[in-house]
C-alpha cells in the first residue's frame, strides 16, 4: 500500500493531462451515440420550459412593479400586511403538527404490520394505503357531513346547533389522514429492509422485546422517520383543497394565493405568497434528499434475507392491534359517510334514498369528468417513459449536467402545485408559448408535476439491476436505444407500471396545481367539486367523488392488466414466431 | 441506426475480420473515493493477443486484471495508451461496435427473456434474416447442450446450464473476440473443472481470438496458451503455463504459481549459461539458473519448487526440523525449519520406513537442474 501511495504522487502531473485525454474520448463516443445525444437534449429543453421557465417568472414577477423594472415594493408590501404573515404562520404551523401526527399514525402502521403476528394484516394494509388513491375533498366532506351543521354526529346524535365545523382542528385531522399513508410507505420501506439478523443478534443476546425496539429498531429507523416528517411536512403546506374547503377562518398560503390571484386579480402578491410558500417545501426537500440520503443506515445487498419472525406476544400484539383497528374504522367512517352522502336526497334534511345526484355528474356533470379521465390518459404514458427516460440517463449514464437534471426533474415534487399552476398562467400567456386555456397546458402540468414519483422507483429498480446485464447487451451489439427499449425497459416494468397508477391518479385529483390553469372548454372534474362545494351542493360533490374512485379503480386495473399482463402475452406470440 | 451502421462499414477490419489484439503502453487511473487521490490501477501495460490464442490475466484480487479486460470490452477508456484489435485503434469505438463478446462472472443473462431468446439476442440486434437467426441459435443451442430448455427462464435453470447459456449467447455472434471475466468463479469445483475443459476445447475448436481473467492460477495453467501474471497494475511474467512455472521471473510469480522455496544465497561467479552460488561456504553449480543474473558478490535466493527438494537422513548442506507431515495419499507434504527459513517440500516416497516425523531433523538435498535464481 505504501509504494503505491509514493507512486502515486510521483505520477500526479501525468494524471491530469491523461485525465482531459479521457474526457475527450467519452466525449468522441458521446457523439457517436447521436440517439442518446438528442434525448438528453430534448430532456434538457422541456425541464428548462416546463419547470424551470415558470418558476423564473413567478420569482421575476415578485421582484418587479408594474413597468416591469426592478422593486421590492411587493415584497414590502406583502411582509408589512401582518395578516400575510399570520398565514405564514398559519402554515409553517399546520405542516409541522400534521407531521408529527402521521409519522406517528405511519410508524404505528408500519410496525405492526412488518413486525407483530396479528389478524388483519392485509386489511391494515390496505386502509392505510386508501387515502393515497381516494380523490380530492372526501375526508373534508366526510367530516362536513358527520360535523357539520347538518352534521350526522353534532346535530343528529348530540343536537348541538351551533358546532363550529371549519377551523384548524378539523384541518389537522383531515390532513392527518390523508397523508399518513406517505409515512405508511416511507417507514415501511425502512423497517424492511433493516436486515431482521440485527434484531435476532438483540434477542440472541438477551434482550427483550421492548429493549430492542428501542436501542435497535427505532434507531435505525431514524433517518426514515425523519424523511417522513419532512415529506409530510411538504405536503401539509402544498394542500389546498382540504383548507380550501375546510379551514374557515384559518388561513393558509395555498389558499390564500389563490384568493388573491382569482378574487382580487393581485397576480403579483399571489407571485410573493407562492415564494414564501415555496422556501420552506424546498429547504424539507433539500434536507430530504441530500442530508437525510447519506445518512441512512439502510443497505441494500439485494440478497434475500430470510424471513423475518414476526413476534407474536400478546401484550404487543394486542395495543397495536386495537389501535390500528381504531384509525381504521375512523377510516371507513370517513369513507361511508361520503358513500351514503351521494346516495340521499338532501343531507341532514332528507335521507330518503336516491340516484338524483349520479343522474345529475351523467348529465350536467359529464364534460369535466371526461376531460379529467381523456387529459389523465393522455399524459399519464408521457410521464411514465419520459419518467423512466429520465432515471436511466440519470443512473446509467455520464453526461455534462447530469446531476443539474436529476434535481430539475425532481424539483417538482417540492413545488407546491399552487406555485406551478401561477407559473404557468405565467409562463404560458403570450407567444411563442401561448398555451392558455388548452388542453395542452394542463397536461404538462400533470406530466411534470407527477413525474418525480416514477423518476423515484425508476432510479431504485435501476440501482437493484445489476449493470453487466446492460453491460452484456451492449457487447452484443446492442447500442443505447435498443438495449433501453429491449433490456432495460422490461426490466422496469414493475417501477413503470406503480409510475403510471401514481400518475393517473395524480392527474385525476389535482386541483392546486390545475386549478389556474382550466377554461371553460377544458373543464375538469375535481375543480367542478370545488366549485359544488361553494355552492354547498355537498351530496352532488359525494356523487362526483364516488365516481372518481369507481374510475381510479377501474384504471388500476387495466393498466396492471396492460403493462403486466398484456407484455407477457406479446412474449409468448414472439416465442410462437420463432 | 443508419448513420451507426455507415460508422462500423468504415472500419474495413469488419470485413477482413483479423483479430488480433494489441495494448499499447495502457494506463488506468481512477480517481478514489474517500480521498483527493488518483489511484493507478493499471500502469503502462503492453500486450499482444494472437489471432486464435487463449491468453489469461491472472494476479490477485486489485491487481487491475478486471479493468484491464473492460478497457478492451469497450467499458472503461484508458487514461492514456491505445487498444488496437486487427490493427484498428479502438478508442472511438463504442463498446457495442467493436465485435467482441463478453462473457460475465454474473453471466448477466436477461432475467425476461427465455434461454431462446437470451441466445438469439446479439443476431435480431443485427436484424438478421429471420431464418438466418433460428439457424444459428439452433446451432449454438446444440452447441452447448441445451436442447429441451430453449422456453425455459434463466432462473429455472441450473448454475451450470446458465453459464453454457452465456457462453452460446457470446458464441452465437461470432465475435471476433472472446472475453472472460472470470466466468467459472460461481459454479462448484467439480464443475468448474469439467466447464473449463469444455470451454477449452470450445475455443480451440472455434480458433476464436480469447482473453480469460481469473484468479484462480490452476484455471490459468489449465486453459491457456499464454499466462500473463498481473499484479498492483503491472505485468509480472508473461509466458505459457510451463514456462511460468519453472522460471519464474520474481518472487512474486513464484508464490503465487504453485508453491516456491526461497533460500539464500552468495552469487560466486557465472560460467557459460551455468551459475555458481555459495550457501553456508559451499559451493553449488546451477545448470539452468534461468534469466535473472544477480551480480557476482551481490546476495540472491535460489527458489525451488517442493518436488525439486529431496529429503534424506544422510547429512547434506542444509538441515532442517520437520514441523508438519501431512499425508495426501499420492505423496506426503512436509514442512520444514531449517536456519529459520520455512521450507515446503513434496515427497513421493510414501513407504512407511521413509517417513519423517515432526520433530526429527531432515537434510535436504537440491536437484541443480530445477533450481532458478532469483534477485
Amino acid at each position: 500500500m505504501e509504494t503505491r501511495n509514493t507512486q502515486i504522487t510521483d505520477v500526479n502531473p501525468v494524471v491530469h493531462a491523461r485525465g482531459s485525454q479521457q474526457r475527450k474520448t467519452a466525449a468522441i463516443k458521446l457523439l457517436r451515440q447521436p440517439f442518446l445525444i438528442l434525448a438528453i437534449i430534448v430532456i434538457f429543453a422541456l425541464l428548462a420550459l416546463f419547470i424551470v421557465f415558470p418558476l423564473v417568472k413567478v420569482g421575476t414577477l415578485s421582484l418587479t412593479d408594474d413597468s416591469g423594472a426592478f422593486s421590492l415594493d411587493g415584497i414590502r408590501e406583502i411582509f408589512s400586511n401582518r395578516s400575510y404573515w399570520q398565514t405564514f404562520w398559519n402554515s409553517i404551523k399546520l405542516g409541522l403538527i400534521v407531521a408529527c401526527i402521521s409519522t406517528l399514525l405511519g410508524y404505528l402502521f408500519a410496525y405492526a404490520i412488518t413486525r407483530v403476528k396479528m389478524p388483519g394484516g392485509k386489511f391494515f394494509q390496505t386502509m392505510a394505503t386508501l387515502p393515497i388513491i381516494s380523490p380530492p375533498f372526501v375526508l373534508s366532506l366526510s367530516m362536513i357531513f358527520l360535523f357539520g351543521r347538518q352534521g350526522l354526529i353534532t346535530k343528529g346524535l348530540l343536537h348541538i346547533d351551533d358546532f363550529d365545523v371549519y377551523g384548524l382542528p378539523s384541518l389537522i385531522l383531515v390532513q392527518s389522514i390523508s397523508f399518513f399513508p406517505v409515512a405508511y410507505l416511507t417507514l415501511t420501506g425502512i423497517l424492511e429492509s433493516i436486515d431482521s439478523s440485527v434484531e435476532d443478534a438483540a434477542l440472541n443476546l438477551g434482550a427483550s422485546r421492548w429493549h430492542i425496539f428501542r436501542t435497535v429498531t427505532l434507531p435505525l429507523s431514524v433517518p426514515g422517520i425523519a424523511s417522513s416528517f419532512l415529506l409530510v411536512f411538504i405536503q401539509s403546506l402544498e394542500d389546498f383543497s382540504n383548507p380550501a374547503v375546510i379551514s374557515g377562518r384559518y388561513t393558509t398560503l395555498a389558499v390564500e394565493a389563490y384568493r388573491l390571484i382569482t378574487g382580487m386579480y393581485d397576480t403579483r402578491g399571489g407571485s410573493i405568497l407562492a415564494i414564501m410558500l415555496i422556501m420552506p417545501t424546498l429547504v424539507a426537500f433539500i434536507l430530504q434528499k441530500y442530508w437525510l440520503n447519506g445518512k441512512s443506515f439502510v443497505t441494500v445487498t439485494g440478497k434475500p434475507t430470510q424471513q423475518r419472525k414476526k413476534t407474536s406476544d400478546p401484550h404487543i400484539v394486542w395495543p397495536l392491534f386495537t389501535l390500528c383497528l381504531l384509525v381504521s374504522l375512523f377510516i371507513i367512517l370517513l369513507y361511508g359517510t361520503v358513500l351514503m352522502g351521494a346516495f340521499v336526497k338532501t343531507w341532514g334534511i332528507n335521507f330518503q334514498p336516491t340516484l338524483d345526484h349520479f343522474k345529475y355528474v351523467f348529465s350536467l356533470g359529464w364534460d369535466p369528468l371526461r376531460n379529467s379521465i381523456v387529459l389523465s390518459a393522455i399524459a399519464t404514458p408521457i410521464t411514465g417513459i419520459l419518467g423512466m427516460i429520465i432515471a436511466y440517463l440519470v443512473i446509467r449514464k455520464k453526461f455534462p449536467g447530469r446531476q443539474v437534471m436529476e434535481f430539475t426533474s425532481m424539483l417538482t415534487s417540492a413545488i407546491p402545485g399552487t406555485v406551478l399552476g401561477i407559473g404557468y398562467i405565467l409562463a404560458f400567456n403570450q407567444k411563442p408559448f401561448l398555451f392558455t386555456g388548452t388542453a395542452f397546458i394542463l397536461i404538462m402540468a400533470f406530466t411534470f408535476r407527477n413525474m418525480p414519483v416514477g423518476i423515484e422507483s425508476g432510479t431504485s429498480t435501476l440501482m437493484q439491476i445489476d449493470k453487466s446485464i446492460e453491460e452484456a447487451s451492449t457487447s452484443l451489439g446492442a447500442g443505447s436505444g435498443p438495449t433501453f427499449r429491449r433490456i432495460t425497459l422490461p426490466l422496469l416494468k414493475q417501477a413503470f407500471f406503480s409510475g403510471l397508477v401514481y400518475s393517473f391518479v395524480r392527474s385525476m385529483t389535482a386541483v392546486s396545481s390545475i386549478i389556474f390553469l382550466i377554461s371553460p372548454r377544458w373543464n375538469v372534474a375535481t375543480t367542478r367539486i370545488f366549485s359544488l362545494f361553494e355552492i354547498s351542493k355537498y351530496s352532488d360533490a359525494a356523487a362526483y367523488i364516488v365516481i372518481m374512485i369507481v374510475v381510479i379503480l377501474a384504471a388500476i386495473s387495466l393498466l396492471n392488466y396492460i403493462v403486466l399482463q398484456g407484455s407477457g402475452k406479446r412474449q409468448q406470440k414472439k416465442r410462437n414466431r420463432v | 441506426m443508419n448513420t451507426n451502421e455507415s460508422v462500423e462499414t468504415s472500419f474495413g477490419a469488419f470485413s477482413g475480420r483479423s483479430s488480433n489484439v494489441t495494448l499499447k503502453n495502457i494506463t488506468k487511473v481512477f480517481a478514489s473515493l474517500d480521498t483527493k487521490k488518483e489511484i493507478t490501477v493499471v500502469n503502462n501495460i503492453n500486450l499482444e493477443i494472437a489471432e486464435g490464442e487463449m491468453v489469461t490475466l491472472l494476479g490477485p484480487s486489485g491487481c487491475g486484471k478486471t479493468t484491464t479486460l473492460r478497457m478492451i470490452a469497450g467499458f472503461e477508456d484508458p487514461s492514456s495508451g491505445e487498444i488496437l484489435i486487427g490493427g484498428i485503434p479502438m478508442t472511438t469505438v463504442p463498446p457495442n461496435k467493436r465485435g467482441i463478446s463478453l462473457v460475465f462472472q454474473s453471466y448477466a443473462l436477461f432475467p425476461h427473456l427465455d434461454i431462446w431468446e437470451n441466445v438469439a439476442y446479439g443476431l435480431r440486434v443485427q436484424k438478421l434474416p429471420k431464418a438466418e437467426i433460428a439457424q444459428r441459435t439452433q446451432k449454438a443451442i446444440e452447441l452447448m447442450q441445451l436442447q429441451g430448455m430453449e422456453h425455459r427462464f434463466p432462473a429455472q435453470v441450473s448454475g451450470g446450464q446458465q453459464q453454457r447459456i452465456a457462453l452460446a449467447r457470446a458464441i452465437v455472434i461470432e465475435p471476433r473476440v472472446l472475453l472472460f471475466d472470470e466466468p467459472l468463479s460461481n459454479l462448484d469445483a467439480k464443475l468448474r473443472e469439467r466447464m473449463r475443459d469444455e470451454l477449452r476445447s470450445l475455443q480451440k475448436r472455434l480458433g476464436i481470438t480469447s482473453l480469460y481473467v481469473t484468479h484462480d492460477q490452476a484455471e490459468a495453467m489449465a486453459i491457456s496458451d499464454r499466462v500473463v501474471i498481473m499484479n498492483e497494475g503491472v505485468i509480472m511474467q508473461m509466458g505459457t503455463p510451463r514456462e511460468i512455472y519453472e522460471r519464474p521471473a520474481n518472487r512474486f510469480v513464484a508464490n503465487f504459481i504453485g508453491k516456491a522455496n526461497f533460500i539464500p544465497c552468495d552469487i560466486a561467479g557465472y560460467e557459460n549459461d551455468q551459475a555458481v552460488v555459495s550457501i553456508h561456504g559451499k559451493q553449488l553449480r546451477l545448470p539452468d539458473p534461468g534469466s535473472s543474473r544477480p551480480a557476482v558478490g551481490s546476495e540472491a535466493s535460489l527458489c525451488v519448487r517442493p518436488e525439486g527438494i529431496k529429503l534424506s537422513r544422510e547429512e547434506t548442506i542444509l538441515g532442517g526440523k520437520v514441523t508438519r507431515a501431512t499425508y495426501y495419499g499420492s505423496h506426503v507434504e512436509y514442512e520444514l525449519e531449517a536456519d529459520g527459513l520455512p521450507i515446503v517440500t513434496e515427497q513421493n516416497e510414501a513407504k512407511e520406513s521413509e517417513l519423517f516425523h515432526v520433530g526429527e531433523t531432515a537434510w535436504l538435498t537440491l536437484e541443480p537442474e530445477l533450481i532458478r535464481l532469483l534477485a
